[in-house]
């Protein structure tokens, strides 16, 4: 039997896969300002999280929608409360983007310093976890979600493999402490949009398999 | 009484849009009835129903009552109702029992002319004309104002007579071709034809029930109303039939205007685009359903949505 309630609830998905294509674009961009100095191509951030901020406020008002009006069950009551977390990874995601440019717009306007050290190997990783994120929310595929899970501790690993690098570099070239906490601070946005992605691939565990898998929970406490 | 505060902008949940164009919260000026009347309920731009976009004009209005009071000999039931219904869409009333909703859904096809004591002043306007006047004919009333029941009421004749009826005794059919294609349209219509196509002679009695409400609604679009009023129209059915139905009211509504009373809220909030919340006779609040269950103006719609009446 058809009903209008399925074309509601994939209005939903496609919005905020709408949503996740964006984030992911400003995250790529956003980091490919920073490898290539590029102050136009930062900018453009700035455009798009508007766009962000407007579809985020657009999916929780449908995701109320057909709480409120449906009452939802069951996988469709996962997949909406899910979805209104998801968007607001997603949009926090965004905010970060915008972090990082700033950062990469103060570095272009000083004098590049050899070593990039492993940023943009760690923002590849990150851009890896949210691009998967996504896809196993497409694809209601747990398991790809589940290897998201275990980029987090990688990308954990880079930050302080980075943090330890920086202090060192800042404490032998005093005049470049200005453009070492820019880095610093662009590797701490990276590690939370990785942050950011677990969530997302978390909450793709529960909507596809109904196990809440946060804070490892599920290795404590056995059900029944 | 005269709702108010009911098109204040702060008491309602602004809409959000994925517009970057604001939405004018103006309120809307052609809602005038056709006879000049301006109601005391008036909905801003931003109480469109479901799926329209925030340019889009409201439908037309179809049903307008001014000042409707009903009374049962003494008791007085409904109390200065100010509303407008509008075509093209789904209109739930919801309130307790006693509320007053059944009694103001039959005022609109004048079932109420038929118990003894009933009285009514107001009015009542069905595409602007008074549906009370001296002149106004009641036969000719229910015709374009169809009625569904809580309890399916088929004749006891075959599938195919429930829907031939109506349009016989109209004389809506040319030929018997024609009152075939008539039956088999009305069916689809109702979303009952791939279930009954092949036993259109056996007796309607033998249907189930929630077959037979589809068949009380093909039985009232074969006379092709303007209207179609729905008495609990799913209270009596099982969950599957009752989703059937409600996507039928979904579908109809492009067709007809529907008003619909029901006791069951989540159903109204499923299938509507604007609730009125009935209490004690009068209309307490009227507006998009969205708004309504989810942040309606009114402590006593809050209440009862919420389970914490009384």
């Amino acid at each position: 039997m058809h009903r209008h309630f399925e074309e509601d609830l994939s209005e939903l998905k496609q919005k905020l896969l709408t949503m996740g294509s964006l984030v992911e674009r400003a995250l790529h961009q956003s980091v490919k300002a920073l490898v290539e100095r590029d102050a136009q191509l930062g900018l453009q951030i700035f455009d798009g999280e508007e766009a962000i901020n407007m579809l985020q406020i657009e999916i929780d008002d449908r995701a109320m929608r057909l709480l409120a009006l449906q009452q939802p069950m069951a996988t469709d009551l996962r997949l909406i409360a899910s979805a209104v977390k998801i968007n607001n990874d997603l949009e926090r995601i965004g905010d970060l983007c915008v972090n990082i440019v700033q950062r990469v717009l103060s570095l272009i306007n000083q004098s590049p310093i050899s070593p990039m050290i492993d940023l943009p190997r760690m923002a590849a990783l990150a851009e890896k976890m949210l691009h998967d994120a996504l896809d196993a929310f497409v694809n209601r595929n747990a398991d790809l979600a589940r290897t998201v899970l275990e980029g987090d501790d990688k990308v954990d690993r880079f930050r302080d493999d980075i943090f330890q690098e920086l202090v060192r570099f800042m404490t032998n070239h005093p005049e470049a402490v200005q453009r070492g906490i820019d880095l610093l601070l662009i590797s701490r946005n990276i590690e939370r949009v990785a942050d950011h992605a677990t969530n997302i691939a978390e909450d793709v565990i529960y909507v596809v398999a109904g196990r809440d898998v946060r804070h490892h929970i599920e290795e404590t406490i056995q059900p029944n | 009484m005269t709702p108010e505060n009911l098109d204040e902008h702060e008491n309602g949940m602004p809409e959000m849009r994925f517009d970057p164009m604001p939405v004018e919260e103006e309120e809307i000026s052609h809602l005038k009835t056709e006879n000049g009347q301006t109601p005391a309920i008036t909905l801003l731009k931003t109480e469109l129903p479901a799926g329209t976009s925030p340019n889009r004009t409201l439908q037309a209005v179809k049903v307008s009552t001014d000042h409707l009071n009903f009374f049962y000999g003494q008791k007085q039931a409904l109390e200065d109702i100010c509303i407008q219904i509008r075509e093209q869409c789904v209109t739930a009333f919801i309130g307790p029992s006693g509320c007053g909703k059944s009694t103001f859904l039959r005022t609109m096809n004048r079932m109420n002319d038929l118990i003894p004591g009933a009285r009514v002043d107001g009015t009542v306007l069905i595409d602007g004309r008074d549906i009370y006047a001296r002149q106004a004919d009641p036969i000719e009333l229910r015709r374009r104002v169809g009625m569904i029941f809580q309890k399916s009421n088929p004749f006891p004749k075959s599938i195919y007579e429930n829907v031939a009826y109506g349009v016989r005794i109209n004389n809506l059919a040319h030929s018997r071709r024609d009152l075939d294609e008539i039956v088999e349209r009305t069916l689809r219509g109702a979303a009952l034809w791939d279930e009954v196509k092949d036993s259109l002679p056996k007796s309607a009695l033998a249907l189930s029930g929630g077959q037979q409400q589809r068949l009380c609604i093909a039985r009232a679009l074969a006379i092709e109303p303007e209207i179609l009023l729905m008495d609990e129209p799913a209270s009596a059915l099982d969950p599957i039939s009752t989703a059937k139905i409600e996507e039928l009211i979904f579908e109809l509504k492009k067709r007809y205007t529907i008003v619909i009373v029901t006791h069951n809220m989540q159903q109204a909030a499923r299938v509507s685009d604007f609730t009125g919340f009935f209490l004690m006779g009068r209309l307490m609040e009227f507006g998009d359903t969205r708004r309504i269950f989810t942040n309606p103006t009114k402590k006593e719609t809050e209440d009862y949505i919420t389970g914490r009446f009384g």
